[in-house]
Protein backbone atom coordinates (compact mmCIF):
# COMPACT_ATOMS: atom_id res chain seq x y z
CA UNK A 1 0.00 0.00 0.00
CA UNK A 2 0.97 3.55 -0.48
CA UNK A 3 0.89 6.24 1.53
CA UNK A 4 0.04 9.54 0.23
CA UNK A 5 3.11 11.87 0.40
CA UNK A 6 2.67 15.54 1.55
CA UNK A 7 5.04 18.03 -0.42
CA UNK A 8 7.48 19.00 0.92
CA UNK A 9 7.42 22.23 -1.46
CA UNK A 10 3.52 23.30 -0.07
CA UNK A 11 2.73 26.02 1.90
CA UNK A 12 3.59 24.04 5.28
CA UNK A 13 2.21 26.46 7.81
CA UNK A 14 -1.04 26.77 5.84
CA UNK A 15 -3.22 29.31 7.54
CA UNK A 16 -0.76 29.12 10.85
CA UNK A 17 -0.54 32.08 12.45
CA UNK A 18 -4.05 33.35 12.59
CA UNK A 19 -6.80 31.17 13.48
CA UNK A 20 -9.71 32.37 11.24
CA UNK A 21 -10.08 31.44 7.88
CA UNK A 22 -11.66 34.84 6.74
CA UNK A 23 -10.96 37.12 9.10
CA UNK A 24 -10.78 40.34 8.78
CA UNK A 25 -12.32 42.72 5.26
CA UNK A 26 -11.33 40.94 2.31
CA UNK A 27 -11.39 39.98 -0.12
CA UNK A 28 -13.71 42.53 -0.94
CA UNK A 29 -12.30 45.67 1.77
CA UNK A 30 -9.44 45.51 -1.08
CA UNK A 31 -12.09 45.30 -4.08
CA UNK A 32 -12.02 49.15 -4.43
CA UNK A 33 -8.23 49.20 -5.58
CA UNK A 34 -6.97 49.35 -8.85
CA UNK A 35 -5.25 46.13 -10.33
CA UNK A 36 -1.77 46.74 -10.09
CA UNK A 37 -1.84 47.86 -6.44
CA UNK A 38 -4.15 44.53 -5.68
CA UNK A 39 -0.91 42.55 -7.05
CA UNK A 40 1.44 44.43 -4.88
CA UNK A 41 -0.40 43.58 -1.44
CA UNK A 42 -1.73 39.91 -2.64
CA UNK A 43 1.30 38.56 -0.51
CA UNK A 44 2.02 41.19 1.77
CA UNK A 45 0.55 39.68 5.42
CA UNK A 46 0.21 43.45 6.82
CA UNK A 47 -1.58 44.84 3.98
CA UNK A 48 -3.78 42.07 2.46
CA UNK A 49 -6.09 40.21 5.97
CA UNK A 50 -6.20 37.16 2.78
CA UNK A 51 -2.77 37.02 2.72
CA UNK A 52 -1.67 36.70 6.05
CA UNK A 53 -2.97 33.03 6.37
CA UNK A 54 -0.36 32.28 4.05
CA UNK A 55 2.62 34.64 4.15
CA UNK A 56 4.99 35.77 6.86
CA UNK A 57 6.85 38.79 7.53
CA UNK A 58 9.80 39.31 9.88
CA UNK A 59 11.33 42.65 11.01
CA UNK A 60 14.80 43.84 11.69
CA UNK A 61 15.58 45.65 14.39
CA UNK A 62 18.01 48.12 13.41
CA UNK A 63 16.90 50.98 14.15
CA UNK A 64 16.82 52.13 17.80
CA UNK A 65 17.05 55.59 18.04
CA UNK A 66 13.62 58.20 17.89
CA UNK A 67 12.62 61.39 17.56
CA UNK A 68 9.76 61.69 19.16
CA UNK A 69 8.40 60.75 22.44
CA UNK A 70 5.37 58.91 22.57
CA UNK A 71 2.73 58.39 25.65
CA UNK A 72 2.13 55.16 25.26
CA UNK A 73 5.95 53.91 24.33
CA UNK A 74 8.70 53.23 27.13
CA UNK A 75 12.04 53.44 25.49
CA UNK A 76 13.40 51.13 28.39
CA UNK A 77 11.93 47.78 27.08
CA UNK A 78 13.62 44.85 26.25
CA UNK A 79 11.89 41.88 26.95
CA UNK A 80 11.74 38.54 25.40
CA UNK A 81 8.31 37.52 26.54
CA UNK A 82 6.67 41.00 25.68
CA UNK A 83 5.03 41.22 22.27
CA UNK A 84 4.09 44.09 21.60
CA UNK A 85 5.38 47.22 19.50
CA UNK A 86 8.44 48.72 19.96
CA UNK A 87 10.04 45.56 21.86
CA UNK A 88 12.91 43.63 21.30
CA UNK A 89 15.61 41.56 22.68
CA UNK A 90 18.29 41.94 20.49
CA UNK A 91 19.28 45.13 18.47
CA UNK A 92 21.17 43.82 15.26
CA UNK A 93 23.41 45.90 12.51
CA UNK A 94 22.60 46.15 9.12
CA UNK A 95 25.08 42.81 8.43
CA UNK A 96 23.85 40.96 11.26
CA UNK A 97 20.14 42.31 9.65
CA UNK A 98 20.98 40.84 6.10
CA UNK A 99 22.37 37.78 7.54
CA UNK A 100 19.02 36.89 9.77
CA UNK A 101 16.72 38.07 6.42
CA UNK A 102 18.65 35.31 4.22
CA UNK A 103 18.82 32.83 7.15
CA UNK A 104 15.21 33.11 7.75
CA UNK A 105 14.02 34.02 4.09
CA UNK A 106 15.67 30.32 3.37
CA UNK A 107 14.06 28.65 6.52
CA UNK A 108 10.42 30.32 5.96
CA UNK A 109 9.93 29.92 1.99
CA UNK A 110 6.60 32.01 2.59
CA UNK A 111 8.56 34.62 4.06
CA UNK A 112 7.66 37.41 1.65
CA UNK A 113 8.10 40.83 3.42
CA UNK A 114 10.53 42.31 5.36
CA UNK A 115 10.11 45.36 7.40
CA UNK A 116 12.12 47.73 9.80
CA UNK A 117 9.90 48.83 12.25
CA UNK A 118 12.12 50.19 15.16
CA UNK A 119 12.62 49.63 18.09
CA UNK A 120 12.84 53.38 17.89
CA UNK A 121 11.80 54.93 14.62
CA UNK A 122 13.54 53.87 11.21
CA UNK A 123 13.70 57.35 9.65
CA UNK A 124 15.21 58.74 12.74
CA UNK A 125 18.37 56.08 11.75
CA UNK A 126 18.43 56.64 8.37
CA UNK A 127 21.61 55.58 7.70
CA UNK A 128 21.05 52.22 9.42
CA UNK A 129 18.32 51.72 7.95
CA UNK A 130 18.55 52.33 4.41
CA UNK A 131 22.18 50.59 4.37
CA UNK A 132 19.87 47.73 5.41
CA UNK A 133 17.34 47.75 2.65
CA UNK A 134 20.28 48.82 0.20
CA UNK A 135 21.90 45.32 0.70
CA UNK A 136 18.79 43.07 0.65
CA UNK A 137 17.63 44.82 -2.72
CA UNK A 138 21.08 43.50 -4.12
CA UNK A 139 21.34 39.79 -2.09
CA UNK A 140 17.05 39.15 -1.85
CA UNK A 141 15.51 40.55 -4.68
CA UNK A 142 12.32 38.54 -3.80
CA UNK A 143 11.96 40.08 -1.21
CA UNK A 144 9.41 42.88 -0.71
CA UNK A 145 10.43 45.80 1.74
CA UNK A 146 8.31 48.08 3.97
CA UNK A 147 9.07 50.92 6.50
CA UNK A 148 7.08 51.84 9.22
CA UNK A 149 7.07 55.91 11.12
CA UNK A 150 6.00 58.16 12.99
CA UNK A 151 6.29 60.59 9.92
CA UNK A 152 8.37 63.35 11.32
CA UNK A 153 11.73 62.49 9.10
CA UNK A 154 9.44 60.96 6.52
CA UNK A 155 9.10 63.98 3.85
CA UNK A 156 13.00 64.46 3.70
CA UNK A 157 13.55 60.87 3.33
CA UNK A 158 10.78 59.88 0.87
CA UNK A 159 13.66 59.66 -2.48
CA UNK A 160 15.26 58.01 -0.71
CA UNK A 161 12.36 55.60 0.22
CA UNK A 162 11.10 55.20 -3.44
CA UNK A 163 14.94 54.44 -4.69
CA UNK A 164 15.16 51.41 -2.28
CA UNK A 165 12.05 50.26 -4.23
CA UNK A 166 10.38 50.41 -1.14
CA UNK A 167 6.78 50.07 -1.93
CA UNK A 168 5.02 50.28 1.42
CA UNK A 169 5.28 52.51 4.20
CA UNK A 170 3.00 52.56 7.41
CA UNK A 171 2.92 56.08 9.18
CA UNK A 172 1.51 56.50 12.24
CA UNK A 173 -1.10 58.75 12.63
CA UNK A 174 -2.96 59.08 15.76
CA UNK A 175 -4.55 62.56 15.33
CA UNK A 176 -4.32 66.09 12.87
CA UNK A 177 -5.26 68.21 15.99
CA UNK A 178 -2.17 69.72 17.83
CA UNK A 179 -4.51 70.03 20.59
CA UNK A 180 -4.93 66.42 20.33
CA UNK A 181 -1.34 65.69 19.63
CA UNK A 182 -0.01 67.18 22.76
CA UNK A 183 -1.29 64.66 25.53
CA UNK A 184 -0.53 61.85 22.89
CA UNK A 185 3.17 63.38 22.01
CA UNK A 186 5.69 65.24 25.07
CA UNK A 187 7.99 66.29 22.90
CA UNK A 188 10.09 65.75 19.10
CA UNK A 189 12.97 66.58 18.44
CA UNK A 190 13.31 69.04 15.80
CA UNK A 191 16.05 71.15 13.89
CA UNK A 192 18.49 70.82 16.62
CA UNK A 193 16.14 70.90 19.56
CA UNK A 194 13.45 69.80 21.52
CA UNK A 195 10.00 71.17 21.28
CA UNK A 196 7.00 70.66 23.18
CA UNK A 197 3.32 70.37 23.47
CA UNK A 198 1.21 71.74 21.28
CA UNK A 199 4.24 73.29 19.16
CA UNK A 200 5.56 70.18 18.58
CA UNK A 201 2.67 67.95 17.76
CA UNK A 202 1.88 70.87 15.13
CA UNK A 203 5.06 70.03 13.43
CA UNK A 204 4.59 66.37 13.73
CA UNK A 205 0.95 66.25 12.16
CA UNK A 206 2.71 68.51 9.19
CA UNK A 207 5.55 66.46 8.30
CA UNK A 208 3.08 63.33 8.81
CA UNK A 209 0.34 64.79 6.53
CA UNK A 210 2.90 66.16 3.92
CA UNK A 211 5.14 62.85 3.94
CA UNK A 212 1.85 60.62 3.33
CA UNK A 213 0.92 63.16 0.11
CA UNK A 214 4.51 62.95 -0.93
CA UNK A 215 4.43 59.00 -1.02
CA UNK A 216 1.25 58.52 -2.50
CA UNK A 217 2.07 60.89 -5.40
CA UNK A 218 4.94 58.63 -5.92
CA UNK A 219 2.29 55.58 -6.21
CA UNK A 220 3.83 54.21 -3.01
CA UNK A 221 1.10 52.34 -1.16
CA UNK A 222 0.74 54.11 2.53
CA UNK A 223 -1.22 52.51 5.58
CA UNK A 224 -1.82 54.57 8.51
CA UNK A 225 -1.91 52.94 11.70
CA UNK A 226 -4.06 55.05 14.85
CA UNK A 227 -3.32 53.65 18.24
CA UNK A 228 -7.11 54.44 20.31
CA UNK A 229 -6.76 56.13 22.93
CA UNK A 230 -9.68 56.32 25.39
CA UNK A 231 -10.57 59.98 26.46
CA UNK A 232 -8.05 61.41 24.33
CA UNK A 233 -8.39 60.74 20.42
CA UNK A 234 -11.48 58.10 20.30
CA UNK A 235 -13.88 60.23 18.91
CA UNK A 236 -10.86 62.26 17.01
CA UNK A 237 -9.88 59.06 14.99
CA UNK A 238 -13.60 59.30 12.92
CA UNK A 239 -11.58 62.50 10.98
CA UNK A 240 -8.37 60.91 10.84
CA UNK A 241 -9.64 58.86 8.98
CA UNK A 242 -11.65 60.64 6.37
CA UNK A 243 -8.48 63.11 6.09
CA UNK A 244 -5.86 59.91 5.18
CA UNK A 245 -7.79 58.31 2.92
CA UNK A 246 -8.55 62.11 0.96
CA UNK A 247 -4.26 62.07 1.08
CA UNK A 248 -4.62 58.74 -0.91
CA UNK A 249 -3.96 56.17 2.36
CA UNK A 250 -5.49 53.07 1.32
CA UNK A 251 -5.67 51.06 4.46
CA UNK A 252 -6.69 52.11 7.85
CA UNK A 253 -5.48 50.02 11.08
CA UNK A 254 -7.03 51.48 14.16
CA UNK A 255 -5.04 49.45 16.80
CA UNK A 256 -5.90 49.39 21.19
CA UNK A 257 -3.78 51.28 23.33
CA UNK A 258 -1.94 49.00 25.07
CA UNK A 259 -0.92 50.45 28.69
CA UNK A 260 -0.23 48.60 31.59
CA UNK A 261 1.67 50.28 34.93
CA UNK A 262 4.44 47.44 34.69
CA UNK A 263 5.37 48.49 30.83
CA UNK A 264 6.34 52.25 32.49
CA UNK A 265 4.55 54.01 29.94
CA UNK A 266 2.99 57.72 30.67
CA UNK A 267 -0.65 56.08 29.76
CA UNK A 268 0.94 53.08 31.83
CA UNK A 269 1.24 54.36 35.28
CA UNK A 270 -1.15 57.15 35.10
CA UNK A 271 -3.51 53.76 34.68
CA UNK A 272 -4.99 55.04 31.82
CA UNK A 273 -7.96 53.09 30.79
CA UNK A 274 -7.40 50.71 26.87
CA UNK A 275 -10.16 50.39 24.97
CA UNK A 276 -12.92 47.66 25.61
CA UNK A 277 -12.96 45.15 22.44
CA UNK A 278 -16.49 46.41 21.65
CA UNK A 279 -15.52 50.42 21.88
CA UNK A 280 -12.76 49.71 19.35
CA UNK A 281 -15.19 48.03 17.23
CA UNK A 282 -17.37 50.38 17.38
CA UNK A 283 -14.55 52.84 15.74
CA UNK A 284 -13.52 50.70 13.32
CA UNK A 285 -17.02 49.96 12.13
CA UNK A 286 -17.30 54.10 12.08
CA UNK A 287 -14.22 54.54 10.01
CA UNK A 288 -15.34 51.62 7.44
CA UNK A 289 -17.74 53.97 5.76
CA UNK A 290 -14.58 55.97 5.13
CA UNK A 291 -12.26 53.01 3.56
CA UNK A 292 -10.61 50.08 4.13
CA UNK A 293 -10.36 49.30 7.46
CA UNK A 294 -7.76 46.36 8.56
CA UNK A 295 -8.58 44.20 11.58
CA UNK A 296 -6.11 41.34 11.56
CA UNK A 297 -3.10 43.30 12.78
CA UNK A 298 -1.91 42.08 15.76
CA UNK A 299 0.40 44.27 16.88
CA UNK A 300 3.59 42.75 16.72
CA UNK A 301 7.13 43.52 17.91
CA UNK A 302 10.03 45.08 16.65
CA UNK A 303 11.80 41.91 15.87
CA UNK A 304 8.73 39.64 14.88
CA UNK A 305 9.37 36.30 12.73
CA UNK A 306 6.98 34.41 10.93
CA UNK A 307 2.77 34.84 10.31
CA UNK A 308 0.86 37.39 12.26
CA UNK A 309 -0.02 35.67 15.58
CA UNK A 310 2.86 33.23 15.73
CA UNK A 311 6.53 34.31 16.41
CA UNK A 312 9.24 32.13 15.52
CA UNK A 313 12.08 34.78 16.56
CA UNK A 314 13.51 32.78 19.05
CA UNK A 315 14.68 30.12 16.27
CA UNK A 316 16.78 32.91 14.97
CA UNK A 317 18.71 34.29 17.33
CA UNK A 318 22.04 35.50 16.08
CA UNK A 319 24.05 33.02 18.13
CA UNK A 320 21.75 30.30 15.63
CA UNK A 321 22.28 32.18 12.35
CA UNK A 322 26.02 32.27 13.01
CA UNK A 323 26.26 28.99 12.18
CA UNK A 324 23.90 28.75 9.72
CA UNK A 325 24.80 27.81 5.79
CA UNK A 326 22.64 29.56 3.65
CA UNK A 327 22.59 29.13 0.36
CA UNK A 328 20.22 32.15 -1.33
CA UNK A 329 20.25 31.11 -4.81
CA UNK A 330 18.76 27.62 -3.96
CA UNK A 331 16.24 29.05 -1.17
CA UNK A 332 15.09 31.74 -4.43
CA UNK A 333 14.06 28.97 -6.25
CA UNK A 334 12.05 26.67 -3.63
CA UNK A 335 10.52 30.59 -2.38
CA UNK A 336 9.42 30.77 -5.72
CA UNK A 337 7.51 27.60 -6.15
CA UNK A 338 6.19 27.83 -2.53
CA UNK A 339 4.88 31.97 -4.02
CA UNK A 340 3.50 30.76 -7.08
CA UNK A 341 1.55 27.76 -5.18
CA UNK A 342 0.27 29.80 -2.78
CA UNK A 343 -1.10 32.65 -5.22
CA UNK A 344 -2.38 30.09 -7.30
CA UNK A 345 -4.65 29.00 -4.49
CA UNK A 346 -5.66 32.38 -4.04
CA UNK A 347 -6.42 32.78 -7.24
CA UNK A 348 -8.76 29.66 -7.48
CA UNK A 349 -10.69 30.78 -4.48
CA UNK A 350 -11.19 34.12 -5.23
CA UNK A 351 -13.52 32.90 -8.09
CA UNK A 352 -15.84 31.84 -5.65
CA UNK A 353 -18.82 34.12 -5.19
CA UNK A 354 -20.65 33.38 -1.78
CA UNK A 355 -24.25 33.96 -2.09
CA UNK A 356 -26.05 35.29 0.32
CA UNK A 357 -27.83 33.32 2.43
CA UNK A 358 -31.41 32.06 2.12
CA UNK A 359 -34.17 31.32 4.91
CA UNK A 360 -33.65 34.27 7.42
CA UNK A 361 -36.27 36.39 7.79
CA UNK A 362 -35.92 40.11 6.97
CA UNK A 363 -35.07 42.42 9.32
CA UNK A 364 -33.70 39.82 11.37
CA UNK A 365 -30.98 41.44 13.89
CA UNK A 366 -27.19 40.78 13.79
CA UNK A 367 -25.46 38.48 16.34
CA UNK A 368 -22.02 38.03 17.47
CA UNK A 369 -20.81 34.80 18.16
CA UNK A 370 -17.41 34.25 19.45
CA UNK A 371 -15.56 31.50 18.07
CA UNK A 372 -12.44 29.22 18.89
CA UNK A 373 -10.76 28.39 16.17
CA UNK A 374 -7.67 27.50 14.28
CA UNK A 375 -7.10 27.34 10.84
CA UNK A 376 -10.47 28.51 9.49
CA UNK A 377 -12.04 25.38 11.77
CA UNK A 378 -14.19 25.48 14.85
CA UNK A 379 -11.06 23.83 16.26
CA UNK A 380 -9.81 24.46 19.69
CA UNK A 381 -11.32 23.61 23.53
CA UNK A 382 -13.01 26.88 25.00
CA UNK A 383 -10.38 26.48 27.32
CA UNK A 384 -7.46 26.54 25.23
CA UNK A 385 -8.21 28.99 23.27
CA UNK A 386 -5.86 32.02 23.31
CA UNK A 387 -7.71 34.22 21.63
CA UNK A 388 -11.12 34.33 20.03
CA UNK A 389 -12.34 35.51 16.73
CA UNK A 390 -15.78 37.06 17.06
CA UNK A 391 -17.81 36.82 14.03
CA UNK A 392 -21.20 39.00 12.77
CA UNK A 393 -23.82 36.77 11.20
CA UNK A 394 -26.46 38.83 9.73
CA UNK A 395 -29.05 38.68 6.91
CA UNK A 396 -25.95 39.75 4.88
CA UNK A 397 -23.61 36.90 5.81
CA UNK A 398 -21.11 36.05 7.92
CA UNK A 399 -18.42 38.76 8.50
CA UNK A 400 -15.35 38.88 11.15
CA UNK A 401 -15.59 41.70 13.73
CA UNK A 402 -11.94 41.05 15.04
CA UNK A 403 -10.41 39.14 17.67
CA UNK A 404 -9.74 39.04 21.43
CA UNK A 405 -7.32 37.69 23.43
CA UNK A 406 -7.94 35.39 26.73
CA UNK A 407 -5.43 34.22 29.01
CA UNK A 408 -5.19 30.38 28.90
CA UNK A 409 -7.56 28.98 31.94
CA UNK A 410 -7.24 25.27 31.36
CA UNK A 411 -3.94 23.80 31.71
CA UNK A 412 -4.60 20.35 30.27
CA UNK A 413 -6.04 17.50 32.96
CA UNK A 414 -3.98 18.05 35.94
CA UNK A 415 -5.11 21.32 36.45
CA UNK A 416 -8.56 21.34 34.96
CA UNK A 417 -10.62 23.47 36.86
CA UNK A 418 -7.78 25.09 38.75
CA UNK A 419 -8.67 28.55 36.01
CA UNK A 420 -11.56 29.06 38.38
CA UNK A 421 -9.71 29.77 41.27
CA UNK A 422 -9.26 33.25 42.50
CA UNK A 423 -5.75 33.44 43.05
CA UNK A 424 -4.38 35.90 45.89
CA UNK A 425 -4.65 39.77 45.02
CA UNK A 426 -6.85 38.63 42.15
CA UNK A 427 -10.37 40.08 41.97
CA UNK A 428 -11.94 37.84 39.52
CA UNK A 429 -10.83 34.23 38.31
CA UNK A 430 -9.16 33.70 34.49
CA UNK A 431 -12.56 31.45 33.67
CA UNK A 432 -14.80 34.83 34.77
CA UNK A 433 -12.13 37.17 33.17
CA UNK A 434 -12.22 35.18 29.59
CA UNK A 435 -16.19 35.17 29.99
CA UNK A 436 -16.12 39.03 30.80
CA UNK A 437 -13.54 39.05 27.38
CA UNK A 438 -16.78 37.29 25.11
CA UNK A 439 -18.89 40.34 25.87
CA UNK A 440 -21.95 41.06 23.53
CA UNK A 441 -21.29 37.90 21.97
CA UNK A 442 -24.56 35.85 22.05
CA UNK A 443 -22.94 32.10 21.17
CA UNK A 444 -19.43 30.78 21.63
CA UNK A 445 -18.30 28.21 19.22
CA UNK A 446 -15.81 25.85 20.30
CA UNK A 447 -14.86 22.29 19.87
CA UNK A 448 -15.48 21.64 23.19
CA UNK A 449 -16.10 23.16 26.56
CA UNK A 450 -16.13 21.84 30.24
CA UNK A 451 -19.23 21.64 32.47
CA UNK A 452 -18.07 24.39 34.67
CA UNK A 453 -17.45 26.63 32.02
CA UNK A 454 -20.53 25.96 30.12
CA UNK A 455 -22.87 26.86 32.99
CA UNK A 456 -20.83 30.20 33.72
CA UNK A 457 -21.42 30.94 30.37
CA UNK A 458 -25.00 30.22 30.25
CA UNK A 459 -25.43 32.03 33.31
CA UNK A 460 -23.96 34.97 31.28
CA UNK A 461 -26.04 35.26 28.49
CA UNK A 462 -23.57 33.27 25.91
CA UNK A 463 -24.59 30.16 24.58
CA UNK A 464 -21.59 27.17 24.50
CA UNK A 465 -22.20 25.31 21.66
CA UNK A 466 -19.66 21.98 20.75
CA UNK A 467 -21.41 20.90 17.42
CA UNK A 468 -19.53 21.99 14.95
CA UNK A 469 -15.86 21.16 15.85
CA UNK A 470 -13.66 21.00 12.76
CA UNK A 471 -16.72 22.74 10.09
CA UNK A 472 -15.27 26.30 8.63
CA UNK A 473 -15.98 29.36 11.02
CA UNK A 474 -18.24 30.83 8.41
CA UNK A 475 -20.45 27.61 7.62
CA UNK A 476 -20.82 27.18 11.24
CA UNK A 477 -21.21 30.83 12.61
CA UNK A 478 -24.25 30.76 9.87
CA UNK A 479 -25.64 27.29 10.79
CA UNK A 480 -25.73 28.71 14.33
CA UNK A 481 -27.37 31.71 13.22
CA UNK A 482 -30.28 29.79 11.04
CA UNK A 483 -30.82 27.79 14.14
CA UNK A 484 -31.32 30.83 16.21
CA UNK A 485 -33.77 32.30 13.24
CA UNK A 486 -35.87 29.44 13.34
CA UNK A 487 -36.64 29.89 16.60
CA UNK A 488 -38.27 33.34 15.51
CA UNK A 489 -35.70 35.29 18.07
CA UNK A 490 -34.31 37.70 15.97
CA UNK A 491 -37.28 39.68 15.01
CA UNK A 492 -37.47 42.77 16.97
CA UNK A 493 -39.54 42.26 20.11
CA UNK A 494 -38.10 39.23 21.50
CA UNK A 495 -35.84 38.51 24.58
CA UNK A 496 -32.44 39.45 23.65
CA UNK A 497 -30.58 36.81 25.59
CA UNK A 498 -30.56 33.07 24.18
CA UNK A 499 -30.62 29.88 26.02
CA UNK A 500 -29.77 27.88 23.11
CA UNK A 501 -27.07 25.20 23.08
CA UNK B 1 33.92 71.35 30.15
CA UNK B 2 31.67 68.02 29.03
CA UNK B 3 28.87 65.95 29.78
CA UNK B 4 28.59 62.72 30.72
CA UNK B 5 26.18 59.95 30.27
CA UNK B 6 24.89 57.53 33.46
CA UNK B 7 23.91 54.29 33.86
CA UNK B 8 20.11 55.05 33.24
CA UNK B 9 21.25 55.09 29.54
CA UNK B 10 19.26 52.33 27.50
CA UNK B 11 21.64 52.58 24.46
CA UNK B 12 19.57 53.45 22.10
CA UNK B 13 21.89 55.48 19.70
CA UNK B 14 19.72 58.92 19.28
CA UNK B 15 22.56 61.18 20.86
CA UNK B 16 25.34 59.19 18.87
CA UNK B 17 24.16 59.94 15.65
CA UNK B 18 23.22 64.05 16.55
CA UNK B 19 26.77 64.85 18.26
CA UNK B 20 27.95 67.21 16.08
CA UNK B 21 31.69 66.04 17.50
CA UNK B 22 31.82 62.54 17.54
CA UNK B 23 32.20 62.60 21.05
CA UNK B 24 29.98 59.71 22.12
CA UNK B 25 30.98 56.09 21.57
CA UNK B 26 29.92 52.60 22.12
CA UNK B 27 30.97 51.18 25.37
CA UNK B 28 29.35 48.49 28.14
CA UNK B 29 27.50 48.74 30.03
CA UNK B 30 26.65 52.12 28.18
CA UNK B 31 27.43 54.82 25.59
CA UNK B 32 30.35 57.13 27.02
CA UNK B 33 30.84 60.88 26.21
CA UNK B 34 34.83 61.80 25.31
CA UNK B 35 35.72 64.43 27.74
CA UNK B 36 38.34 65.70 25.35
CA UNK B 37 35.78 65.67 22.26
CA UNK B 38 32.42 67.26 24.03
CA UNK B 39 32.34 70.96 24.01
CA UNK B 40 28.44 70.87 25.44
CA UNK B 41 28.07 71.98 21.61
CA UNK B 42 28.80 75.63 22.37
CA UNK B 43 29.27 76.96 18.97
CA UNK B 44 27.39 74.74 17.37
CA UNK B 45 23.76 74.72 18.86
CA UNK B 46 21.79 76.49 21.61
CA UNK B 47 21.12 72.73 23.18
CA UNK B 48 23.65 70.55 23.65
CA UNK B 49 22.48 67.89 21.03
CA UNK B 50 22.08 64.55 23.26
CA UNK B 51 20.73 66.03 26.29
CA UNK B 52 17.97 67.47 23.58
CA UNK B 53 17.20 63.70 21.77
CA UNK B 54 17.78 61.70 24.46
CA UNK B 55 14.74 59.96 26.09
CA UNK B 56 15.70 58.50 29.28
CA UNK B 57 14.99 61.18 32.17
CA UNK B 58 18.65 61.41 34.58
CA UNK B 59 20.77 59.60 31.58
CA UNK B 60 23.07 62.61 30.70
CA UNK B 61 24.58 65.07 33.60
CA UNK B 62 26.76 68.00 33.18
CA UNK B 63 29.94 68.28 35.26
CA UNK B 64 28.14 69.36 38.49
CA UNK B 65 26.58 65.71 38.16
CA UNK B 66 23.05 67.53 37.80
CA UNK B 67 20.58 66.44 35.24
CA UNK B 68 20.40 68.06 31.92
CA UNK B 69 16.46 66.04 31.91
CA UNK B 70 15.51 65.26 35.63
CA UNK B 71 12.94 62.84 37.05
CA UNK B 72 9.37 63.86 35.05
CA UNK B 73 10.79 66.19 32.54
CA UNK B 74 10.28 63.83 29.39
CA UNK B 75 7.58 61.84 30.46
CA UNK B 76 5.26 64.00 31.71
CA UNK B 77 4.72 61.52 34.53
CA UNK B 78 4.18 63.28 38.20
CA UNK B 79 6.89 62.85 40.54
CA UNK B 80 4.24 61.24 43.19
CA UNK B 81 4.22 58.17 40.78
CA UNK B 82 7.31 57.95 40.07
CA UNK B 83 8.25 57.87 43.56
CA UNK B 84 5.14 55.59 44.02
CA UNK B 85 7.12 53.32 41.47
CA UNK B 86 10.57 53.31 42.51
CA UNK B 87 11.84 55.92 39.35
CA UNK B 88 12.97 58.98 41.26
CA UNK B 89 16.07 60.42 41.87
CA UNK B 90 17.97 63.78 43.57
CA UNK B 91 20.85 63.38 41.45
CA UNK B 92 23.40 61.49 39.71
Amino acid sequence: MELPVISSSGPKAEGGGCASSGCGTAPDALSHLPDHIRAKVQDHPCYSEEAHHYFARMHVAVAPACNIQCNYCNRKYDCSNESRPGVVSELLTPDQAIKKVLAVAAEIPQMTVLGIAGPGDPLANPERTFETFQQLSEKAPDIKLCVSTNGLSLPEHVDEIAKHNIDHVTITINCVDPEIGAKIYPWIYWKNKRIRGVEGAKILIEQQQKGLQMLTERGILVKVNSVLIPGVNDQHLKEVSKIVKEKGAFLHNVMPLIAEPEHGTYYGLMEHPSPTDAELQELQDACAGDMAMMRHCRQCRADAVGLLGEDRGDEFTMDKIDVMDVDYEAAMVRRKEVHDSIIEKLDAKRGIVKAKPDGIPEGSRPVLMAVAGKNGVVAEHFGHAKEFLIYEASPEGVRFIGHRKTELYCGGMDSCGDGDVVEAGATESLLDRNIRVLEGCEVVLCSKVGYEPWAKLEAAGIAPNGEHAMEPIEDAVMAVYKEIAATGKLLPKTDTSLKVA
Amino acid sequence: MALQITESCVNCWACVDVCPNDAIFQDKPHFLIDDMKCTECLGDHADPQCAAICPIEMAIVNELGEFLNPPGSLTGIPIEKLKEFGLWREAA
